[in-house]
Protein backbone atom coordinates (compact mmCIF):
# COMPACT_ATOMS: atom_id res chain seq x y z
CA UNK A 1 0.00 0.00 0.00
CA UNK A 2 1.38 3.71 -1.01
CA UNK A 3 0.58 5.37 2.21
CA UNK A 4 2.53 2.48 4.12
CA UNK A 5 5.45 2.58 2.37
CA UNK A 6 5.29 6.78 2.37
CA UNK A 7 4.55 6.14 6.24
CA UNK A 8 7.81 4.07 6.73
CA UNK A 9 10.20 5.82 4.56
CA UNK A 10 9.62 8.68 6.56
CA UNK A 11 9.76 7.06 9.59
CA UNK A 12 12.98 5.88 9.01
CA UNK A 13 13.96 9.46 7.31
CA UNK A 14 13.20 11.26 10.42
CA UNK A 15 15.57 8.81 12.61
CA UNK A 16 18.48 9.98 10.74
CA UNK A 17 21.19 7.60 10.32
CA UNK A 18 22.41 4.48 12.42
CA UNK A 19 24.99 5.77 15.17
CA UNK A 20 28.24 4.72 14.10
CA UNK A 21 29.28 2.05 16.23
CA UNK A 22 31.72 2.36 19.28
CA UNK A 23 35.56 2.57 18.68
CA UNK A 24 38.34 2.16 21.43
CA UNK A 25 40.01 5.40 20.29
CA UNK A 26 37.04 7.79 20.65
CA UNK A 27 36.95 6.08 24.79
CA UNK A 28 40.51 6.43 25.34
CA UNK A 29 39.90 10.21 24.07
CA UNK A 30 36.55 10.56 26.21
CA UNK A 31 38.43 9.28 29.12
CA UNK A 32 41.19 11.65 28.62
CA UNK A 33 39.35 14.61 28.29
CA UNK A 34 37.77 14.17 31.48
CA UNK A 35 40.34 13.27 33.36
CA UNK A 36 43.37 16.23 32.08
CA UNK A 37 41.12 19.02 33.84
CA UNK A 38 41.24 16.99 37.53
CA UNK A 39 44.60 16.51 37.09
CA UNK A 40 45.64 19.90 36.48
CA UNK A 41 43.27 20.89 39.25
CA UNK A 42 45.26 18.36 41.72
CA UNK A 43 48.61 19.75 40.12
CA UNK A 44 47.88 23.61 40.90
CA UNK A 45 46.59 22.72 44.22
CA UNK A 46 49.89 20.93 45.02
CA UNK A 47 51.73 23.52 43.62
CA UNK A 48 49.95 26.34 45.38
CA UNK A 49 50.04 23.99 49.05
CA UNK A 50 54.26 23.93 48.20
CA UNK A 51 54.80 27.42 47.68
CA UNK A 52 53.24 28.07 51.01
CA UNK A 53 55.44 25.75 52.57
CA UNK A 54 58.62 27.78 51.02
CA UNK A 55 57.32 30.94 52.54
CA UNK A 56 57.86 29.65 56.14
CA UNK A 57 54.42 30.29 57.38
CA UNK A 58 53.83 28.53 59.99
CA UNK A 59 57.04 26.53 59.46
CA UNK A 60 56.80 24.64 63.06
CA UNK A 61 53.68 23.05 61.93
CA UNK A 62 53.33 22.79 58.57
CA UNK A 63 54.62 20.83 56.21
CA UNK A 64 54.68 20.21 52.36
CA UNK A 65 53.00 17.79 49.86
CA UNK A 66 55.18 15.30 50.27
CA UNK A 67 55.81 14.09 53.65
CA UNK A 68 52.35 14.14 53.87
CA UNK A 69 51.74 12.00 50.46
CA UNK A 70 54.29 9.62 52.05
CA UNK A 71 52.66 9.55 55.09
CA UNK A 72 49.77 8.44 54.10
CA UNK A 73 51.34 6.04 51.57
CA UNK A 74 53.16 4.41 54.94
CA UNK A 75 49.45 4.61 56.40
CA UNK A 76 48.13 2.86 54.12
CA UNK A 77 50.81 -0.10 53.35
CA UNK A 78 52.23 -0.42 57.28
CA UNK A 79 49.25 1.22 58.96
CA UNK A 80 46.12 0.86 60.29
CA UNK A 81 44.07 3.12 57.53
CA UNK A 82 42.44 0.53 55.90
CA UNK A 83 40.70 -1.09 59.10
CA UNK A 84 40.10 2.53 60.08
CA UNK A 85 37.85 3.06 56.77
CA UNK A 86 36.43 -0.13 56.86
CA UNK A 87 35.03 0.90 60.23
CA UNK A 88 33.78 3.86 59.56
CA UNK A 89 32.56 3.12 55.78
CA UNK A 90 30.65 0.28 57.64
CA UNK A 91 29.25 3.58 60.19
CA UNK A 92 28.11 5.37 56.64
CA UNK A 93 26.64 2.13 54.80
CA UNK A 94 24.42 1.26 57.87
CA UNK A 95 23.31 4.31 59.00
CA UNK A 96 22.75 5.47 55.31
CA UNK A 97 20.61 2.24 54.53
CA UNK A 98 18.31 2.96 57.51
CA UNK A 99 18.21 6.64 56.52
CA UNK A 100 17.21 5.64 52.72
CA UNK A 101 14.28 3.73 54.09
CA UNK A 102 13.05 6.23 56.79
CA UNK A 103 13.57 9.20 54.17
CA UNK A 104 11.33 7.46 51.54
CA UNK A 105 8.65 5.88 53.28
CA UNK A 106 8.26 9.52 55.16
CA UNK A 107 8.70 11.54 51.92
CA UNK A 108 6.12 9.10 50.19
CA UNK A 109 3.71 9.66 53.13
CA UNK A 110 4.21 13.37 53.15
CA UNK A 111 3.55 13.59 49.54
CA UNK A 112 0.48 11.69 49.53
CA UNK A 113 -1.12 13.04 52.62
CA UNK A 114 -2.18 16.32 52.60
CA UNK A 115 -2.78 17.16 56.38
CA UNK A 116 0.54 15.40 56.90
CA UNK A 117 2.19 17.69 54.53
CA UNK A 118 0.66 21.08 55.84
CA UNK A 119 2.24 19.38 59.55
CA UNK A 120 5.61 18.40 59.06
CA UNK A 121 6.37 19.43 55.24
CA UNK A 122 8.14 22.74 56.19
CA UNK A 123 9.78 20.92 59.08
CA UNK A 124 11.86 18.62 56.58
CA UNK A 125 13.28 21.32 54.90
CA UNK A 126 14.18 23.22 57.86
CA UNK A 127 16.02 20.13 58.94
CA UNK A 128 17.52 19.47 56.06
CA UNK A 129 19.18 23.03 56.61
CA UNK A 130 20.49 22.12 60.48
CA UNK A 131 24.17 22.25 60.87
CA UNK A 132 25.02 18.16 61.60
CA UNK A 133 27.53 18.73 64.54
CA UNK A 134 24.58 20.50 66.33
CA UNK A 135 22.41 16.97 66.81
CA UNK A 136 25.83 15.39 68.79
CA UNK A 137 25.44 16.67 72.02
CA UNK A 138 21.58 16.18 71.79
CA UNK A 139 22.52 12.21 70.51
CA UNK A 140 24.96 11.96 73.30
CA UNK A 141 22.75 13.12 75.60
CA UNK A 142 20.19 10.68 74.56
CA UNK A 143 22.26 7.44 73.71
CA UNK A 144 25.73 8.10 75.72
CA UNK A 145 28.97 8.47 73.78
CA UNK A 146 27.91 4.98 71.54
CA UNK A 147 27.59 3.73 67.97
CA UNK A 148 23.87 4.49 68.62
CA UNK A 149 24.70 7.99 69.22
CA UNK A 150 26.51 8.17 65.56
CA UNK A 151 23.77 6.67 63.96
CA UNK A 152 21.40 8.90 65.42
CA UNK A 153 23.46 11.99 63.89
CA UNK A 154 23.90 10.04 60.61
CA UNK A 155 20.22 9.31 59.99
CA UNK A 156 19.05 12.48 60.75
CA UNK A 157 21.78 13.97 58.86
CA UNK A 158 20.39 12.33 55.36
CA UNK A 159 16.94 11.43 55.93
CA UNK A 160 15.82 14.73 55.30
CA UNK A 161 17.20 15.62 52.17
CA UNK A 162 15.81 11.63 50.86
CA UNK A 163 12.40 12.91 51.73
CA UNK A 164 12.26 15.94 50.30
CA UNK A 165 13.78 14.24 47.22
CA UNK A 166 10.86 11.87 47.20
CA UNK A 167 8.58 14.75 48.35
CA UNK A 168 9.82 17.07 44.84
CA UNK A 169 9.96 13.85 42.60
CA UNK A 170 5.90 13.43 43.20
CA UNK A 171 4.85 16.82 42.94
CA UNK A 172 6.73 17.42 40.06
CA UNK A 173 5.11 14.52 38.33
CA UNK A 174 4.17 15.86 34.57
CA UNK A 175 0.36 16.24 34.54
CA UNK A 176 -0.06 15.15 31.05
CA UNK A 177 1.57 11.70 32.16
CA UNK A 178 -0.98 11.60 35.31
CA UNK A 179 -3.95 12.46 32.98
CA UNK A 180 -2.60 10.02 30.10
CA UNK A 181 -2.58 7.35 33.55
CA UNK A 182 -5.52 7.96 34.75
CA UNK A 183 -7.71 7.16 31.12
CA UNK A 184 -5.47 3.92 31.12
CA UNK A 185 -7.36 2.88 34.61
CA UNK A 186 -4.33 3.58 36.65
CA UNK A 187 -5.59 4.29 40.24
CA UNK A 188 -4.51 4.49 43.86
CA UNK A 189 -1.68 2.04 44.18
CA UNK A 190 -1.10 0.83 40.89
CA UNK A 191 -0.68 4.82 39.35
CA UNK A 192 1.73 5.52 42.35
CA UNK A 193 3.68 1.88 41.38
CA UNK A 194 3.95 2.59 37.51
CA UNK A 195 3.67 5.58 37.02
CA UNK A 196 4.18 8.38 40.06
CA UNK A 197 7.56 6.70 41.34
CA UNK A 198 9.21 6.23 38.32
CA UNK A 199 8.45 9.85 37.29
CA UNK A 200 9.33 10.56 40.60
CA UNK A 201 13.14 8.78 40.02
CA UNK A 202 15.21 11.58 38.80
CA UNK A 203 14.08 13.74 42.14
CA UNK A 204 14.70 10.86 43.91
CA UNK A 205 18.41 10.16 43.31
CA UNK A 206 19.08 14.12 43.70
CA UNK A 207 18.02 13.61 47.15
CA UNK A 208 20.10 10.53 47.32
CA UNK A 209 23.15 12.56 46.14
CA UNK A 210 22.80 15.13 48.55
CA UNK A 211 21.38 12.66 51.16
CA UNK A 212 24.80 11.05 51.49
CA UNK A 213 26.63 14.89 51.15
CA UNK A 214 25.03 15.23 55.16
CA UNK A 215 25.61 11.50 55.98
CA UNK A 216 29.09 11.50 55.41
CA UNK A 217 29.03 15.15 57.04
CA UNK A 218 27.59 14.29 60.09
CA UNK A 219 29.57 10.79 60.43
CA UNK A 220 32.63 13.13 60.68
CA UNK A 221 31.23 15.36 62.86
CA UNK A 222 29.50 12.24 65.09
CA UNK A 223 32.81 10.45 64.63
CA UNK A 224 35.29 13.16 65.90
CA UNK A 225 33.55 14.14 69.28
CA UNK A 226 32.27 10.30 70.00
CA UNK A 227 35.08 7.96 70.68
CA UNK A 228 33.79 4.19 71.17
CA UNK A 229 35.86 1.72 72.75
CA UNK A 230 37.43 -0.95 70.34
CA UNK A 231 36.00 1.04 66.93
CA UNK A 232 39.04 3.21 65.92
CA UNK A 233 37.01 5.41 63.22
CA UNK A 234 38.49 8.13 60.85
CA UNK A 235 37.06 11.02 63.01
CA UNK A 236 38.72 9.28 65.93
CA UNK A 237 41.84 9.15 64.32
CA UNK A 238 42.01 12.70 63.29
CA UNK A 239 40.84 13.38 66.66
CA UNK A 240 44.50 12.08 67.82
CA UNK A 241 46.11 13.46 65.13
CA UNK A 242 44.89 16.56 66.48
CA UNK A 243 45.79 15.99 70.38
CA UNK A 244 49.73 15.17 68.76
CA UNK A 245 49.69 18.07 66.96
CA UNK A 246 50.72 15.60 63.69
CA UNK A 247 50.06 17.59 60.82
CA UNK A 248 51.60 15.30 58.19
CA UNK A 249 48.94 12.40 59.78
CA UNK A 250 46.05 14.99 60.08
CA UNK A 251 46.47 16.06 56.37
CA UNK A 252 47.06 12.62 54.79
CA UNK A 253 43.42 11.76 56.68
CA UNK A 254 41.76 14.53 55.48
CA UNK A 255 42.79 13.47 52.10
CA UNK A 256 41.15 10.02 52.88
CA UNK A 257 37.31 11.47 53.43
CA UNK A 258 37.99 13.99 50.58
CA UNK A 259 38.52 11.12 48.29
CA UNK A 260 35.70 8.49 49.47
CA UNK A 261 33.28 11.74 49.56
CA UNK A 262 34.29 12.53 45.66
CA UNK A 263 33.89 8.65 44.49
CA UNK A 264 30.82 8.30 46.15
CA UNK A 265 29.12 11.13 44.71
CA UNK A 266 30.71 10.41 41.39
CA UNK A 267 28.72 6.81 41.12
CA UNK A 268 25.42 9.12 42.11
CA UNK A 269 26.43 11.37 39.44
CA UNK A 270 26.49 8.58 37.05
CA UNK A 271 23.37 6.90 38.08
CA UNK A 272 22.02 10.69 37.74
CA UNK A 273 23.45 10.79 34.09
CA UNK A 274 22.49 6.95 33.32
CA UNK A 275 18.58 7.82 33.98
CA UNK A 276 18.42 11.37 32.49
CA UNK A 277 19.67 9.19 28.46
CA UNK A 278 17.56 6.80 28.87
CA UNK A 279 14.56 9.42 28.90
CA UNK A 280 16.12 11.43 26.59
CA UNK A 281 16.71 14.60 28.99
CA UNK A 282 20.47 15.09 27.24
CA UNK A 283 21.74 16.99 25.09
CA UNK A 284 22.93 14.26 22.05
CA UNK A 285 24.98 17.29 21.19
CA UNK A 286 26.32 17.94 24.17
CA UNK A 287 27.37 14.05 25.71
CA UNK A 288 28.64 13.22 22.27
CA UNK B 1 -21.35 -3.42 27.37
CA UNK B 2 -21.29 -1.36 30.35
CA UNK B 3 -23.02 2.33 30.30
CA UNK B 4 -22.13 4.70 32.03
CA UNK B 5 -23.54 8.31 33.33
CA UNK B 6 -22.35 11.48 34.55
CA UNK B 7 -24.78 13.74 36.05
CA UNK B 8 -24.40 16.98 37.97
CA UNK B 9 -25.81 15.43 40.65
CA UNK B 10 -24.50 13.40 42.79
CA UNK B 11 -20.77 14.20 41.30
CA UNK B 12 -19.20 11.44 39.64
CA UNK B 13 -20.16 8.39 37.85
CA UNK B 14 -22.75 5.52 38.42
CA UNK B 15 -23.89 2.85 35.77
CA UNK B 16 -27.36 2.78 34.95
CA UNK B 17 -29.50 2.40 31.98
CA UNK B 18 -29.06 4.72 28.42
CA UNK B 19 -30.74 7.71 28.57
CA UNK B 20 -33.49 8.05 26.34
CA UNK B 21 -34.54 11.10 23.79
CA UNK B 22 -31.06 13.23 23.67
CA UNK B 23 -31.95 16.53 21.42
CA UNK B 24 -29.59 18.54 19.87
CA UNK B 25 -26.98 17.35 17.31
CA UNK B 26 -27.32 13.43 16.62
CA UNK B 27 -26.20 11.03 14.31
CA UNK B 28 -28.52 10.62 10.67
CA UNK B 29 -31.08 8.26 11.19
CA UNK B 30 -30.68 8.63 15.24
CA UNK B 31 -33.18 5.81 16.47
CA UNK B 32 -31.96 2.75 14.14
CA UNK B 33 -28.24 3.52 15.08
CA UNK B 34 -26.98 2.27 18.64
CA UNK B 35 -25.46 5.49 20.30
CA UNK B 36 -21.88 5.31 22.12
CA UNK B 37 -21.97 8.67 23.11
CA UNK B 38 -24.81 10.87 24.63
CA UNK B 39 -24.59 14.58 25.61
CA UNK B 40 -27.52 15.74 27.65
CA UNK B 41 -27.90 19.79 28.09
CA UNK B 42 -23.85 19.82 29.68
CA UNK B 43 -22.92 23.07 31.55
CA UNK B 44 -19.80 23.22 32.57
CA UNK B 45 -18.97 25.86 34.79
CA UNK B 46 -15.28 26.66 36.74
CA UNK B 47 -14.91 27.90 39.98
CA UNK B 48 -18.05 29.61 42.06
CA UNK B 49 -19.36 33.66 42.26
CA UNK B 50 -18.98 36.38 39.91
CA UNK B 51 -15.50 35.63 38.66
CA UNK B 52 -16.43 32.05 37.83
CA UNK B 53 -16.26 30.96 33.92
CA UNK B 54 -18.79 29.24 31.59
CA UNK B 55 -17.19 26.75 29.55
CA UNK B 56 -19.56 24.90 27.96
CA UNK B 57 -23.58 26.05 27.84
CA UNK B 58 -26.69 23.39 27.81
CA UNK B 59 -24.43 21.42 24.82
CA UNK B 60 -26.34 18.16 23.75
CA UNK B 61 -24.75 15.70 20.95
CA UNK B 62 -24.78 12.27 20.27
CA UNK B 63 -22.32 10.00 18.59
CA UNK B 64 -23.30 6.95 16.86
CA UNK B 65 -21.26 3.56 17.40
CA UNK B 66 -18.46 3.25 14.66
CA UNK B 67 -19.19 7.00 14.30
CA UNK B 68 -16.05 9.16 13.57
CA UNK B 69 -17.50 12.74 15.08
CA UNK B 70 -15.67 16.01 14.67
CA UNK B 71 -15.60 18.70 17.10
CA UNK B 72 -14.28 22.58 16.04
CA UNK B 73 -14.36 25.78 17.01
CA UNK B 74 -12.39 29.04 18.16
CA UNK B 75 -10.13 28.99 21.14
CA UNK B 76 -12.07 29.30 24.39
CA UNK B 77 -15.16 26.86 23.00
CA UNK B 78 -14.49 23.99 25.65
CA UNK B 79 -13.73 21.63 23.84
CA UNK B 80 -10.78 19.95 25.46
CA UNK B 81 -13.75 20.33 28.58
CA UNK B 82 -16.17 18.47 26.88
CA UNK B 83 -13.58 16.00 26.32
CA UNK B 84 -12.72 15.90 29.95
CA UNK B 85 -16.16 15.28 30.68
CA UNK B 86 -16.65 12.39 28.63
CA UNK B 87 -13.20 10.87 29.84
CA UNK B 88 -14.71 10.99 33.10
CA UNK B 89 -11.56 13.36 34.19
CA UNK B 90 -13.91 16.01 35.21
CA UNK B 91 -17.37 16.65 36.61
CA UNK B 92 -20.56 18.42 35.05
CA UNK B 93 -21.65 20.81 36.81
CA UNK B 94 -25.67 20.74 34.96
CA UNK B 95 -26.82 17.95 32.62
CA UNK B 96 -25.64 14.36 32.20
CA UNK B 97 -23.09 12.67 29.70
CA UNK B 98 -23.83 9.13 29.35
CA UNK B 99 -21.05 6.85 27.28
CA UNK B 100 -21.36 3.14 26.66
CA UNK B 101 -18.22 0.92 26.94
CA UNK B 102 -14.20 1.45 27.41
CA UNK B 103 -12.79 5.18 27.30
CA UNK B 104 -10.12 6.14 25.92
CA UNK B 105 -8.03 9.37 25.21
CA UNK B 106 -5.23 10.84 23.06
CA UNK B 107 -3.88 14.56 23.69
CA UNK B 108 -1.93 16.92 21.79
CA UNK B 109 1.05 15.70 23.39
CA UNK B 110 1.96 11.67 23.03
CA UNK B 111 1.79 11.89 26.80
CA UNK B 112 4.47 8.43 26.93
CA UNK B 113 6.00 7.19 29.90
CA UNK B 114 10.01 8.33 28.63
CA UNK B 115 10.81 5.79 30.87
CA UNK B 116 9.60 2.82 29.34
CA UNK B 117 9.82 1.63 25.52
CA UNK B 118 7.28 2.23 22.43
CA UNK B 119 6.51 -1.65 23.69
CA UNK B 120 6.24 -0.93 27.13
CA UNK B 121 4.23 2.01 27.23
CA UNK B 122 1.69 -0.26 25.13
CA UNK B 123 1.88 -3.26 27.44
CA UNK B 124 1.16 -0.96 30.54
CA UNK B 125 -2.03 -0.28 29.26
CA UNK B 126 -3.10 -3.83 29.25
CA UNK B 127 -1.12 -4.52 32.29
CA UNK B 128 -3.69 -1.72 34.23
CA UNK B 129 -6.35 -3.92 32.34
CA UNK B 130 -5.29 -6.73 34.36
CA UNK B 131 -4.24 -8.96 31.14
CA UNK B 132 -1.99 -11.39 31.92
CA UNK B 133 1.44 -11.08 30.91
CA UNK B 134 2.19 -13.37 27.69
CA UNK B 135 -1.55 -12.34 26.76
CA UNK B 136 0.07 -8.79 27.27
CA UNK B 137 3.21 -9.58 25.19
CA UNK B 138 1.22 -10.97 22.21
CA UNK B 139 -1.36 -8.15 22.52
CA UNK B 140 1.16 -5.39 22.53
CA UNK B 141 3.29 -7.01 19.00
CA UNK B 142 -0.09 -7.09 17.42
CA UNK B 143 -0.81 -3.25 18.29
CA UNK B 144 2.66 -2.01 17.35
CA UNK B 145 1.61 -3.58 13.62
CA UNK B 146 -1.63 -2.25 13.77
CA UNK B 147 -0.14 1.49 13.97
CA UNK B 148 2.78 -0.39 11.69
CA UNK B 149 5.50 0.06 13.94
CA UNK B 150 6.93 -3.57 14.25
CA UNK B 151 10.31 -3.45 14.69
CA UNK B 152 10.30 -0.35 17.32
CA UNK B 153 8.72 -1.79 20.25
CA UNK B 154 12.50 -1.76 21.69
CA UNK B 155 12.95 1.99 21.25
CA UNK B 156 12.29 4.68 23.68
CA UNK B 157 9.97 7.68 22.98
CA UNK B 158 12.66 10.16 22.28
CA UNK B 159 14.29 8.44 20.12
CA UNK B 160 11.28 8.03 17.97
CA UNK B 161 9.50 10.92 15.73
CA UNK B 162 6.77 12.91 16.42
CA UNK B 163 4.48 11.44 14.26
CA UNK B 164 5.79 7.58 15.75
CA UNK B 165 5.15 8.78 19.29
CA UNK B 166 1.74 9.92 18.44
CA UNK B 167 1.33 6.03 16.50
CA UNK B 168 2.28 4.57 20.08
CA UNK B 169 -0.24 6.73 21.90
CA UNK B 170 -2.82 5.71 19.07
CA UNK B 171 -1.75 1.69 20.12
CA UNK B 172 -1.79 2.47 23.57
CA UNK B 173 -5.13 3.89 23.26
CA UNK B 174 -6.00 1.01 21.26
CA UNK B 175 -4.69 -1.29 24.04
CA UNK B 176 -7.37 0.20 26.57
CA UNK B 177 -9.81 -1.91 24.99
CA UNK B 178 -11.36 1.12 24.48
CA UNK B 179 -15.07 1.11 22.19
CA UNK B 180 -15.06 5.54 22.25
CA UNK B 181 -11.47 6.58 21.21
CA UNK B 182 -11.33 10.26 22.50
CA UNK B 183 -8.68 12.69 20.53
CA UNK B 184 -7.72 16.20 21.53
CA UNK B 185 -5.65 17.70 18.58
CA UNK B 186 -3.55 14.63 18.32
CA UNK B 187 -1.94 15.88 15.49
CA UNK B 188 -1.97 19.48 16.53
CA UNK B 189 1.74 19.41 16.48
CA UNK B 190 3.25 17.83 13.47
CA UNK B 191 3.98 18.78 10.14
CA UNK B 192 1.66 18.33 7.50
CA UNK B 193 2.94 15.74 5.94
CA UNK B 194 3.33 13.31 8.77
CA UNK B 195 -0.27 14.67 9.85
CA UNK B 196 -1.50 14.04 6.18
CA UNK B 197 -0.33 10.33 6.29
CA UNK B 198 -1.34 9.99 9.82
CA UNK B 199 -5.12 11.13 9.05
CA UNK B 200 -4.81 7.78 6.31
CA UNK B 201 -3.61 5.62 9.09
CA UNK B 202 -6.17 6.49 11.05
CA UNK B 203 -8.99 5.82 8.53
CA UNK B 204 -7.67 2.89 8.47
CA UNK B 205 -7.74 1.60 12.36
CA UNK B 206 -10.82 3.37 12.80
CA UNK B 207 -12.43 0.59 10.27
CA UNK B 208 -10.35 -2.28 11.11
CA UNK B 209 -11.34 -2.04 14.56
CA UNK B 210 -15.25 -0.49 14.57
CA UNK B 211 -13.80 2.72 16.94
CA UNK B 212 -16.67 5.45 17.68
CA UNK B 213 -14.18 8.46 17.37
CA UNK B 214 -15.06 12.01 19.44
CA UNK B 215 -12.11 13.91 17.24
CA UNK B 216 -11.53 17.88 18.81
CA UNK B 217 -9.60 20.22 16.12
CA UNK B 218 -9.22 23.34 15.29
CA UNK B 219 -8.01 22.88 11.87
CA UNK B 220 -11.57 22.99 9.61
CA UNK B 221 -9.64 21.04 6.64
CA UNK B 222 -8.65 17.87 9.03
CA UNK B 223 -11.92 18.38 10.45
CA UNK B 224 -13.47 17.53 6.88
CA UNK B 225 -11.01 15.33 5.61
CA UNK B 226 -11.98 12.74 9.11
CA UNK B 227 -15.07 13.29 10.35
CA UNK B 228 -18.65 11.42 9.14
CA UNK B 229 -20.22 14.56 10.97
CA UNK B 230 -18.76 18.05 12.08
CA UNK B 231 -19.87 19.99 14.77
CA UNK B 232 -19.23 23.74 15.23
CA UNK B 233 -18.96 25.10 18.86
CA UNK B 234 -19.64 28.93 19.78
CA UNK B 235 -16.84 30.40 21.89
CA UNK B 236 -17.49 31.53 25.54
CA UNK B 237 -19.42 29.73 26.33
CA UNK B 238 -19.08 26.50 24.53
CA UNK B 239 -22.49 25.97 22.84
CA UNK B 240 -23.44 23.41 19.63
CA UNK B 241 -23.95 26.24 16.71
CA UNK B 242 -23.77 24.29 13.34
CA UNK B 243 -23.30 20.75 12.23
CA UNK B 244 -22.14 19.44 8.83
CA UNK B 245 -23.04 15.86 7.89
CA UNK B 246 -19.36 14.76 5.52
CA UNK B 247 -21.33 12.83 2.57
CA UNK B 248 -20.08 9.06 2.72
CA UNK B 249 -19.27 8.65 -0.94
CA UNK B 250 -17.26 11.89 -0.88
CA UNK B 251 -13.38 12.10 -2.21
CA UNK B 252 -11.67 12.35 1.33
CA UNK B 253 -8.58 13.63 0.53
CA UNK B 254 -7.19 16.86 1.99
CA UNK B 255 -6.82 18.69 -1.16
CA UNK B 256 -9.87 17.31 -2.69
CA UNK B 257 -12.07 19.96 -4.08
CA UNK B 258 -15.08 18.64 -2.00
CA UNK B 259 -13.28 18.89 1.13
CA UNK B 260 -12.24 22.31 0.33
CA UNK B 261 -15.51 23.37 -0.69
CA UNK B 262 -17.07 22.08 2.59
CA UNK B 263 -14.35 23.34 5.02
CA UNK B 264 -14.41 26.90 2.94
CA UNK B 265 -18.61 26.81 4.43
CA UNK B 266 -17.33 26.22 7.76
CA UNK B 267 -14.60 28.38 8.23
CA UNK B 268 -17.07 31.40 7.26
CA UNK B 269 -19.35 30.01 9.87
CA UNK B 270 -16.49 30.27 12.37
CA UNK B 271 -15.36 33.38 11.27
CA UNK B 272 -19.10 35.24 12.05
CA UNK B 273 -18.43 33.55 15.45
CA UNK B 274 -15.71 34.80 15.80
CA UNK B 275 -16.18 38.32 14.58
CA UNK B 276 -19.56 39.02 17.36
CA UNK B 277 -16.77 38.37 20.03
CA UNK B 278 -14.38 41.43 18.10
CA UNK B 279 -17.71 43.81 18.85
Amino acid sequence: MATDQALHGLDQLELGPAQPAADPGRIARKAWAAAWPKLLAIALVLAVWELVTLTGWKHYVLKGPAPVLSNLWSQLVHGQLWGIIGTTLQTAVVGYAIALLIGSVIGLLVARIPPLRAAVGSIITGLTTMPSVAWVPFAIVIFGESYQAILFVVILGAAPSIANGVITGVDYTPPLLLRAGKTMGLRGFALYRYLILPASLPAYVAGMKQGWAFAWRSLMAGEIVVPIVGQFSIGQALSVDQQNLDFTSTAAILIVILVIGVVVDTLFSKLDLTIRRRRGLLDPAATA
Amino acid sequence: MSIVHRQATPPGTSPGAAAVGGTGAGPPGGAEQQVAVRLTGVSKRYGTGPRSVLALDQVSLTVGQGEFVCLIGASGCGKSTLLSLVAGLDSVTGGEVSVSGRVAMMFQEPGLLPWLTAAGNVELALRARKVSRPDRQRHTAELLKVVRLDGFGGKRPHELSGGMRQRVALARALAQGADVLLMDEPFGALDAMTRDLLHDELDRVCAEQTLTVLFVTHNVREAVRLGDRVIVLSSRPGRVIAEYQVPGEWSRGIDSPQTAKLAGTITERLREEMGRHGN
